[in-house]
């Protein structure tokens, strides 16, 4: 073909898919309903959520019991209540009260010590027993762990000497450990993956289910126009919901913005794009609506929420459970998110996660048009 | 109020600002072959929506059995039989599950429904596919089905939102037998149909135009009052002239 | 026929009716592979998948040690760390920077740095100080392994020494209760078991109803004497049923796969379950009314069960929550129904204890189907 010819075919593709587009962007815009629940829910999910979730401790509802108060016993008493994160409701003299109360929900943690406890203090043979209800592990590790860092601190005053091997523990990256900052990402990740894959799934599997796909499959678009020009309106709809999203992060949350933020948006973007691939993919599979969710849901969003160390860590997770957490794609986006966002790292650190999310994408992009070319009857 | 099985006085419905049925007036008679004729978008399908108590009207009056539609919407259900434009039986469910299913929500003892069931298959010739699943079945089987369930319980009136859409001509001539068999066991039937030589089978019929009766007659008395030969010219003429007052 | 009788008539019509109504239920999804797949299959692999991965658990943590000393005492303490369950020496240098690379790209959790005197200081029996820096990366588990870390170091300091300085140093026992060993499934499974319960109550529910407006199928019935409660019946006790059984097949599996405790009454966890499944089958019937396609029906209930999921204490701590939020966790109904299975499961408790989530699902149960029919009602004619 000569060059003006290729230039007018290509301009007529063009067209043709513009023209497509801004009729499935009509199309979008008028169901009001729909499209105020893809711009808004997202945003009151990372709203609510931001604030909601998080795994900090505080309010620990703590009990004592001691069988012979002195003024060893107070003092220690005193630095609890001197704590923020501990809200100490009462003294007992035996342990008797404490199976009702931690059953009944009413205490989280209880300082069990021993009579003489101030005579024992100086025979150097102290002993207490701190029990926690962890019936949630993790609150209970994280309560358990704080209380030995008071008592740690109550026995630093009453020591003379100073301990022979000082342990000075520094935290990088957000001194204040908030738990938020970490989730933040993580839900900026699920707003995204809902939009671009679950709608873009239920999307094209309508058109097989209602029978207009057959229209447009004989009409003069070709199979990688249609999935184009049904994904492109979702891809700007989840590009604002990003936008939003980390603008919440921002101005509402205080979540750091270490890092590059053109950098962040364009992997959000790579991100979308590898979501709206797989929403793609799910959907060529589907035979109904229905299934279409199931296979978004079971496939895409259990897997985001929970593999991805959105919520629980990766590393805490069986050895045989990591290496299919690498398949998610949110598990690559989340910690491009967490660097950019909360270490300032660049491409430099990023570029193997970023290609991985390129390869995604690339390869859901070609399977989709493949199955879909093959699919035709749907 | 008493003899008429379906009486309708300025019947009228809006949706905002669009009036899909616009003061409509007639009267059918117990036993009769109604015909309702119209093009597509002219009204048909709101008025038997209203008539069959599934939508209200928004102002006149209609009785359907001797029954107010806007007051005594569940007791018109319980005379009339109804067989939706679009397909509205379940396909994943046999031919043979459909009809035990309404049978026993129109309160039918079982003997019964076991009755008319096995009477029903027979006549439609679907014996054969009886326990398939319906989702296989060709259009016009499943028409004769949902036709089938429209007359099970042996309404007073029965409703037929083009029956024979789609259908191939033996089936429609199959249709239409079992529509005459129905009227003369004292059953009304009120159809609605495009085609315009079903029309011709009707005992009177009416033609919607534009969501008012532009016509209302028997086939021979419409013809002859337009000059013409044919049902079809009539609406012809009728659909490019405007509506005329009945 | 007196009155009784008519009544009693009635009711035995409306029976049988609404038995129909359900036979066909049943023969529906016992014909529909996809909804079968995700009754049975989808929430088992669900459970074993999740239950392994929803842990906060520390185990192996990645760290690196800058040994300025090189020192006996330095590749003492550092062997330590080493032979602990909770640590993985990912690399030992005598200078920060590769360590301090390694956590900035994420590959340690923790560096531990020993001064360039450690060894000598100690040997003269003189304090000295090591730096354990962790990376904020991690959350709450940055401060629980530096928690760890410091009390390796000060095991080590009291084999350094054989008597303690003083008399002052307190022997710490700990103790979790309900849970010895820390096990996250035990946390997480009870949880799982309600959430899957209550896709299928409120998910499948809305979907199915919306998908017979959407087909035309509701449009049939609509149009035969059916009445309203006949049909809301018909429609809501399937997946009643179907609900319950889900939770007795998962608690069976859960049993089999991680050997779920069970202490308590399981007919008082099936009674809450059964009030609980009427607020989110009435929450299903009310999001179908508000749908007009699948799809919309499918978002709806999403952003619902997301809420309840994140609000409800599954996972992430209530008392983390700001008051607010624990507040608004109250009218949340999986709130209270994971933590009476919690309870009934874990702790063993009994109705007395459970008393107020018990009523607060009573009284949801109420509120929310009344305004499901009323909506309902309203919409469908």
């Amino acid at each position: 073909m000569s060059t003006p010819d290729r230039d007018r075919s290509l301009r007529r593709v063009l067209g043709v898919l513009g023209g497509f587009i801004r009729k499935e962007t009509r199309h979008i815009l008028r169901d009001r309903q729909t499209l105020a629940v893809l711009l808004a829910l997202p945003l009151v999910e990372v709203l609510l959520f931001g604030f909601v979730i998080r795994t900090d401790v505080e309010n620990v509802r703590i009990g004592f019991v001691v069988p012979t108060p002195d003024e060893a016993t107070a003092a220690l008493v005193t630095r609890f209540r001197g704590s923020d994160l501990f809200s100490p409701i009462g003294t007992w003299t035996s342990t008797d009260p404490l199976p009702a109360l931690f059953e009944r929900g009413e205490l989280d943690q209880a300082i069990v010590l021993e009579p003489d406890f101030a005579a024992d203090l100086g025979r150097g043979r102290a002993h207490l027993l701190i029990v926690t209800d962890a019936s949630d592990p993790n609150t209970g590790s994280a309560m358990s762990t704080y209380a030995q860092q008071v008592i740690r601190g109550y026995e630093r005053e009453a020591a003379p000497a100073p301990p022979l091997i000082d342990s000075r523990i520094r935290i990088r990256f957000d001194p204040t450990l908030e738990s938020r900052n970490l989730f933040v990402p993580g839900l900026i990740a699920l707003v995204l993956t809902i939009v671009s894959a679950l709608m873009t799934s239920i999307a094209i599997t309508r058109e097989k289910e209602r029978g207009t796909m057959e229209v447009l499959l004989v009409s003069p678009l070709r199979p990688w126009q249609i999935i184009v020009g049904k994904v492109a309106p979702y891809l700007l709809l989840a590009f604002i919901n990003a936008l939003t999203a980390l603008g919440a992060a921002w101005l509402v949350f205080g979540v750091p913005f270490r890092g590059s933020l053109v950098l962040l948006l364009f992997e959000s973007l790579l991100y979308i794009f590898v979501s709206l691939a797989l929403g793609v993919f799910v959907s060529t599979r589907a035979q109904s609506q229905r299934a279409a969710m199931l296979g978004a849901v079971a496939g895409l969003l259990m897997p985001s929420t929970l593999l991805s160390g959105m919520i629980f860590p990766i590393h805490s997770m069986p050895a045989w459970l990591r290496p299919i957490t690498n398949i998610v794609p949110a598990t690559w986006f989340i910690e491009i998110a967490r660097g950019v966002m909360l270490k300032g790292v660049g491409l430099a650190h990023l570029w193997q996660e970023t290609l991985i999310l390129i390869l995604m994408a690339a390869v859901l992009t070609v399977a989709s048009v493949r199955n879909f070319d093959t699919r035709l009857s749907g | 109020m008493n003899d008429a099985a379906v009486r309708a006085r300025g019947l009228t419905r809006r949706f905002g600002d669009f009036t899909a049925v616009d003061a409509i007036t007639f009267e059918v008679a117990a036993g009769e072959v109604f015909g309702f004729l119209g093009a597509n978008g002219a009204g048909k399908t709101t008025a038997i929506r209203m008539l069959t108590g599934l939508l209200r009207p928004t102002s006149g009056e209609a009785s359907v059995a001797g029954h107010d539609v806007r007051t005594e919407p569940d007791a018109i259900k319980r005379s009339i039989g109804y067989m939706s434009q679009r397909f509205s039986l379940y396909e994943d469910l046999t031919p043979r599950e459909n009809i035990r299913l309404y049978g026993g929500i129109y309160g039918l003892p079982r003997s019964e429904i076991r009755r008319r069931t096995d009477h029903l298959l027979e006549r439609l010739g679907l014996v054969s596919a009886a326990d398939e699943l319906v989702a296989g079945l060709p259009l016009g089987w499943k028409q004769k089905l949902a036709f089938s369930v429209a007359l099970l319980h042996e309404p007073d009136i029965v409703f037929l939102d083009e029956p024979t859409g789609g259908v191939d001509p033996v089936t429609r001539r199959q249709f239409w037998e079992m529509i005459y068999e129905a009227a003369a066991s004292g059953t009304t039937a009120f159809v609605t149909t495009h085609y315009m030589d079903e029309a011709e089978y009707c005992d009177r019929l009416s033609i919607m135009v534009s969501g008012r009766i532009a016509a209302l007659g028997t086939p021979e008395e419409l013809k002859r009052e337009h000059g013409v030969d044919s049902i079809e010219d009539v609406f012809v003429r009728l659909a490019r002239g405007g509506p005329e007052d009945s | 026929m007196t009155g009784l009788a008519v009544r009693r008539d009635r009711a035995r019509t409306w029976l049988r009716i609404v038995g129909t109504l359900i036979r066909k239920e049943f023969r529906q999804v016992s014909r529909d592979r996809v909804m079968l797949v995700q009754i049975f299959a989808i929430p088992l692999i669900q459970l074993l998948i999740l239950a392994n991965a929803a842990t906060f658990e520390i185990r192996d943590s990645r760290m690196f040690v800058v040994d300025e000393s090189r020192s006996a005492a330095s590749r003492d303490l550092t062997r330590r760390f080493e032979a602990s369950q909770y640590f993985s020496l990912a690399g030992v240098s005598a200078h920060a920077r590769p360590a301090d690379e390694s956590l900035l790209a994420g590959d340690v959790s923790l560096i531990l740095h020993l001064p360039d005197d450690f060894g000598r200081r100690l040997a003269r029996g003189e304090p000295t100080s090591v730096q354990i820096v962790v990376s904020a990366e991690d959350g709450a588990a940055a401060g629980i392994v530096a928690g760890y870390a410091r009390t390796i170091v000060g095991a080590y300091a009291a084999t350094v020494t054989a008597s303690t300085p003083s008399g002052v140093p307190i022997d710490i026992r700990t103790r979790g209760w309900y849970n010895e060993a820390l096990d996250y499934q035990q946390h997480m499974v009870p949880g799982i078991l309600v959430v899957l319960v209550t896709i299928i109550g409120t998910l499948l529910t809305a979907m199915n109803i919306v998908r017979e407006k959407e087909i035309g199928t509701l449009e049939q019935l609509n149009a035969t004497p059916l009445t309203r409660s006949e049909f809301i019946a018909g429609k809501l006790l399937p997946f009643w049923i179907l609900a319950l059984l889900e939770l007795g097949f998962g608690l069976v599996a859960a049993r089999l796969a991680f050997d779920l405790p069970i202490r308590g009454s399981l007919l008082l966890l099936f009674a809450a379950g059964g009030i609980y499944l009427v607020v989110a089958l009435g929450i299903g019937l009310w999001i179908s009314t508000l749908a007009e396609t699948q799809q919309q029906a499918m978002f709806i209930t999403y952003f619902f069960l997301m809420i309840n999921l994140f609000m409800s204490g599954l996972f992430t701590p209530i008392a983390s929550m700001p008051a607010w939020g624990r507040a608004f966790a109250e009218l949340i109904p999986l709130k209270h129904f994971i933590e009476i299975s919690r309870a009934v499961l874990i702790k063993g408790a009994g109705v007395d204890t459970l008393a107020v989530p018990l009523v607060a699902l009573v009284v949801m149960a109420f509120v929310v189907f009344a305004v499901a029919v009323r909506q309902y009602s309203k919409t469908a004619s």
